[in-house]
């Protein structure tokens, strides 16, 4: 078309889109940016939605998942025979592997005094398959409980357990108070 | 213990149940579990019973758990009361470890920020082949291998999307850095992003080889495909927050150096594929690729191809693995002939493939609340009623019965999911009409041209043609020989 002091009609065009295309990015972003939030937000698993189905050791996209067992000791029963470390049909009521629930050996269990066993995680075990969140929350008093730890977690886009979780469980919580937690902790 | 003390300790629990942000069916069971007999503290049940006194101690002890459980299905119940220790056993603090800090995502959207100026800086200005190839390999290393492929900026599209559509999402600030980010510096000097900062986009661009060329009949309508992915992932993005692109993302596998058997396969597929068809991923499936293109139509700057005169030898467009140079059409640059018919051409198509994707977008939309997670459960619920349900039944089943099994809630939930549906499906379908449209238009009436120039849209400034063009060697000093004017044109 005809040229008006060296710019083109699609120069100035081009200009026009350019610029409604900057305004829309930055009204888009700034409308997302200014949203009301005291921080960025964290994945975590809400205890009481968890059905326990083993994905969180399976749908992380790390290679052990950013999924551990917590154990909130103050809600704890310190049983005996607890069913979160046992099988449901031990051998013999002792620490042999045969006997215990935990696939990697991620519980550690010490006597404290008759007839009362103290029961510790070992978080760089723990691979997160939740057997014995299962065991304790079906016979015991749901102590154990499988939750995300912030520091593992990558903060993917969408994260892929809570994608795939059944029970839908994931929630977004803020980071100054990133764990959703049982017991007295909880609160 | 004392009756008062596990009363106390009772009670304060009941509290933080009722405080704690859960459904009013739990609260509910709370309440008719304190009206229960109270089993659970009575002395029989105590743990020391079950000390293994005899042979038969742990079965009988498990009988007794069996008994109990069915007794009180509940979750998370204090069955047995945290002990008075006689010895002073201090009960441990519970261990969580600290938050990661947050200089992690500030150090990614810098190294983004660096990323793209020095891509746009070396593309544009420096003309350097060799610099993108350098930037590409640090950017697999730290994006890629380093970072695993997260914070992405191809899934952040989807994020936007949710943030948009769902006003109760905060968007992680990373996130809307990776997306706006390089879309703006595409609207200032084209696709930077690709050509030195995306992950995807690198490994591809490192392992070709042996380019062979895609016919331009293939290619062309192969490049809507983006436009389709994008507008169902946003669709499913935004009624159910399931993000397919991040979930059939055929590279985070490598990157991670593990994953499903189909993510690794795919991965590795595409990957062969790219050693001789120039970057498949980012022309024929990349939803971010395809908005940076459409940005890219309108950047203030692009790569020439020439640095002053253009022989019209083709030597560039033979070198460009990605089709984005297009042959002259034309003598004489100022004389634009096939001006005319495109903002006519655009005038009618743009409504009416809005209209007509807008109508199928909605079927679309409505199809889609079946792989909803929600719509999945509603059919597995009606199955279960039914009794077709295969035993046994599925987690989802699980979940919802254990959350008090709402019927009313649930046909609710999809009343509300299907309306939602249908209005974003014709919204995308709506949205991939027009971006279609423009992509047509662009094919069927290109832009008259005298030299051989980039298509702004297609070109991912990987500067192979700079180094292929014998003008641009004779700049740098180099002794070419140069070819006959207009020998690409014979």
């Amino acid at each position: 078309m005809a040229e008006k002091d060296g710019i083109s009609r699609r120069e100035v065009l081009s200009g026009g889109l350019r610029g409604l295309g900057l305004l829309g990015i930055g009204t888009a972003t700034g409308a997302l940016a200014t949203r009301d939030r005291s921080d960025d937000e964290v994945w975590q698993i809400d205890p009481d939605a968890c059905i326990q189905c083993g994905l969180c050791a399976t749908e992380c996209v790390l290679e052990i998942s950013a999924v551990k067992t917590v154990h909130s000791h103050g809600m704890c029963g310190y049983c005996e025979l607890c069913t979160g470390y046992f099988e449901p049909d031990p051998v013999n009521l002792d620490e042999g592997a045969e006997n215990q629930l935990c696939p990697t050996g991620a519980i550690e269990r010490t006597y404290v005094e008759h007839p009362y066993y103290e029961y510790r995680i070992i978080p760089d075990l723990c691979v997160g398959c939740g057997k014995c969140v299962k065991g304790c929350n079906m016979f015991g008093n749901g102590s154990l409980y499988l939750q995300v730890n912030p520091d593992r977690c990558v903060d993917c886009n969408r994260c892929a357990i809570a994608s795939a979780c059944p029970a839908e469980a994931f929630r977004l919580v803020p980071r100054p108070t990133p764990y959703l937690l049982r017991g007295k902790e909880g609160t | 213990m004392s009756p008062q003390h596990r009363i106390t300790r009772r009670t304060r629990r009941s509290a933080l149940r009722s405080k704690s942000p859960r459904s009013e069916c739990l609260k509910v069971r709370t309440a008719e579990r304190q009206k229960r007999p109270k089993a659970s503290e009575s002395r029989d049940l105590r743990p020391s019973t079950f000390r293994p006194s005899t042979p038969e101690g742990p079965a009988t002890a498990i009988w007794l758990l069996v008994l109990l459980a069915l007794a009180l299905p509940a979750l998370g119940i204090e069955r047995f009361p945290p002990p008075d220790f006689s010895g002073g056993h201090e009960i441990p603090e519970t261990v969580v470890p600290a938050s990661q800090a947050r200089t992690q995502a500030w150090l990614d959207v810098a190294m983004l920020a660096l990323g793209l100026g020095l891509a746009s800086w070396i593309s544009l200005r420096l003309r350097s082949r060799k610099g993108l190839v350098i930037l590409s390999i640090a950017a697999l290393a730290y994006f890629g291998f380093w970072r695993r492929g997260c914070v992405c900026a191809i899934g952040s599209v989807q994020n936007v999307a949710l943030g948009l559509a769902d006003p109760g999402y905060a968007v992680p600030l990373a996130v809307i850095a990776f997306f706006s980010l390089p879309l703006i510096v595409a609207l200032m000097w084209g696709r930077g992003f690709c050509a030195g900062v995306c992950p995807h986009g690198a490994i591809q661009e490192l392992v070709l080889i042996k380019p062979l060329k895609v016919p331009h009949w293939l290619d062309q309508p192969l490049r809507l495909l983006p436009w389709i992915y994008l507008s169902l992932a946003l669709l499913l993005a935004t009624t159910g927050g399931l993000f397919i692109i991040c979930k059939y993302d055929p590279f985070v596998g490598i990157f991670r150096m593990g994953g499903p058997r189909g993510m690794l396969l795919l991965g590795g597929g595409l990957l062969v594929l790219s050693m001789f068809v120039g970057r498949p991923y980012c022309r024929w499936l990349c939803p971010f690729g395809a908005l940076l293109g459409l940005l890219s139509r309108v950047s203030r700057f692009r790569p020439s191809v020439t640095p002053d005169h253009c022989s019209r030898c083709r030597l560039c467009e033979s070198a460009c693995p990605y089709g984005a140079i297009h042959t002259p059409t034309t003598d004489d640059s100022s004389r634009d002939a096939d001006a005319r018919p495109r903002p006519l051409a655009l005038v009618v198509l743009i409504p009416l493939a809005a209209l007509l994707f807008g109508w199928l977008g909605g079927k679309v939309g409505l199809a889609s609340v079946a792989w909803h997670p929600t719509g999945e459960l509603a059919s597995q619920v009606a199955m279960a009623e039914a009794g077709t349900l295969p035993e046994p039944a599925p987690d989802e089943i699980t979940a919802w019965r254990q959350a008090g099994a709402d019927r009313a809630a649930l046909s609710t939930a999809i009343a509300v999911l299907e309306r939602r549906s249908l209005f974003l499906g014709r919204l995308f379908g709506a949205g991939f009409g027009v971006a279609a449209a423009l992509h047509l238009v662009r094919v069927r009436f290109p832009r008259a041209t005298a030299d051989y120039v980039t298509d702004p849209a297609d070109c991912v400034s990987c500067a192979r043609c700079f180094t292929a063009c014998p003008y641009e060697r004779l700049r740098r000093g180099e002794t070419v020989q140069l070819p006959v004017e207009g020998g690409g044109r014979a």
